[in-house]
């Protein structure tokens, strides 16, 4: 079947099955490698992409449920080579070891302060209750959420200050 | 794994998605949110040669008309989660809507999918249980509606034809004082529930009209505690009473020892659970 998916702005096209999950179609026909395959049972969050701006796990997903949509994977959080501010924040405040589930984190970071722009820990905890990490103990990873919403509302010229003194 | 091979049908109105469920009859599942249908799929579980996919149908307006709650089979559990609605007017849904799953599993879900999977451990078919929800069924035969009761017949199993929809859930407006909750013990968030209970409890003169009681993952399907319901019905909301009938939706359950607890453990919480359940309840009735 042939589809058209806008994937980080950009029309994209394939003829796949229709049971290719929308995972693979990221990785193995659009090339996006940033989205991960974890744990297949749609428990863990790695495969995290948003669609139409909402965080949705890719693993649970047709490619072709996708055709006419927009998703966004980590690659598109990167703007004209600057850091997104949750990439920003993530570096700055080490939201990530291994880093496996970090694209995940991050999308899902950025669709909660889209939504709430200065959440407190709790409901910070309680978005990314979907995404698992088995490195940091999600301390870091809240700390990271939280300070990019404050960067986000302090404006650019903030928000570049904090790349540049890592 | 991989799901096995189908062909993929994308319908661009209700009556269309019908026609294709009742040309390919029971070779045919409707895909929703797929948060259910998806898993079990690439488990192999399930293999169906077609899949009509309905999520682009709208179906999902939340609204009250006609002494009724209207819930359009295709809204998502974040919006459920999100409704003002229900926050103010049917508590046990508010309650239960962000328990279910996770975050991220809630943005596609949806109501229709859920009680159309109809796993014993389904948040929303509890719910309905104790709220004595409907549903409507709609095929190019006509259309049905069912007591939630009568919808679901066993584990994973309902009344579903194969050339049927479930288009719309509806759930009675509340009449007098009432109140009512879900509670649900699990692992950690995303897990299914170890067991949950769905209490609705609505009062006439400062006794009992009616108690609903729905259990979660105690049986081969979401269990309806009706003698627990009828040793409420017309009594004092005593602690008394509360301590029967959280003894007698104990007694109801059949849950099996697994790696979330064993039995003993399970019919304790839904005991423990049903009491609390109740107390809540009866505070909020009491407040409203």
């Amino acid at each position: 079947m042939e589809i058209t998916v806008k994937v980080n702005g950009a029309d994209r096209s394939a003829d796949v099955e229709p049971r290719m999950l929308l995972a693979h179609l990221i990785r193995e026909e659009f090339g996006l490698t940033g989205t991960h395959v974890g744990c297949d049972t749609t428990s863990c969050g790695a495969c995290t992409v948003l669609l139409d701006g909402r965080p949705i796990k890719s693993c649970t997903m047709f490619g072709v449920q996708a055709d006419g949509r927009e998703v966004t994977t980590v690659e598109g959080l990167l703007q004209d080579g600057q850091l997104h501010p949750i990439q920003a924040a993530f570096k700055q405040e080490h939201g990530l070891q291994c880093g496996f589930c970090t694209p995940g984190m991050m999308l899902t970071g950025s669709a909660l302060l889209a939504e709430n722009p200065s959440p407190s820990e709790d409901e910070v905890r309680w978005a990314i209750s979907g995404n698992i990490c088995r490195c940091t103990g999600y301390m870091n990873i809240v700390k990271a959420i939280q300070a990019a919403g404050h960067d986000m509302a302090a404006g650019p010229a903030e928000t570049a200050d904090a790349t540049v003194a890592s | 794994m991989l799901p096995s091979r189908f062909e993929y049908h994308r319908p661009d109105s209700l009556e269309e998605a019908l026609h294709l469920l009742a040309e390919h009859g029971d070779e045919a599942k409707v895909l929703a949110g797929g948060q259910s249908l998806i898993p079990v799929m690439k488990l192999r579980l399930a293999a169906p040669a077609h899949l009509v996919d309905i999520g682009r149908l709208g179906l999902d307006t939340i609204a009250e008309a006609d002494g009724n709650l209207a819930i359009g089979a295709l809204a998502r559990h974040r919006d459920l989660e999100r409704s003002d609605l229900l926050d103010a007017r049917y508590p046990v849904m508010a309650a239960a809507a962000p328990l279910i799953s996770d975050p991220i599993v809630r943005n596609l879900g949806t109501i229709g999918g859920s009680l159309c999977h109809a796993d014993p451990a389904g948040d929303w078919g509890s719910v309905m249980l104790a709220l004595q929800g409907s549903v409507v069924l709609r095929s190019e035969r006509g259309e049905r509606e069912l007591p939630i009761s009568e919808f679901f017949q066993d584990t994973f199993t309902t009344a579903l034809e194969p050339d049927e929809i479930l288009t719309e859930v509806r759930v009675p407006q509340p009449a007098g004082p009432s109140g009512g909750t879900y509670l649900k013990l699990e692992r950690k968030v995303g897990d299914f529930a170890t067991v949950a209970t769905a209490i609705h409890l609505s009062l006439t003169d400062g006794t009992i009209e009616r108690a609903g009681i729905g259990l979660t993952a105690v049986g081969s399907k979401n269990l309806q505690a009706a003698d627990a319901e009828a040793s409420l019905a017309g009594a004092e909301p005593t602690e008394a009473a509360f301590a029967e009938a959280g003894r007698l939706a104990a007694e109801a359950s059949s849950p099996v020892t697994d790696v979330r607890g064993s039995a003993d453990y399970k019919r304790h919480v839904v005991d423990v659970y049903v009491r609390r359940g109740l107390d809540r309840a009866l505070e909020m009735a009491r407040a409203a």
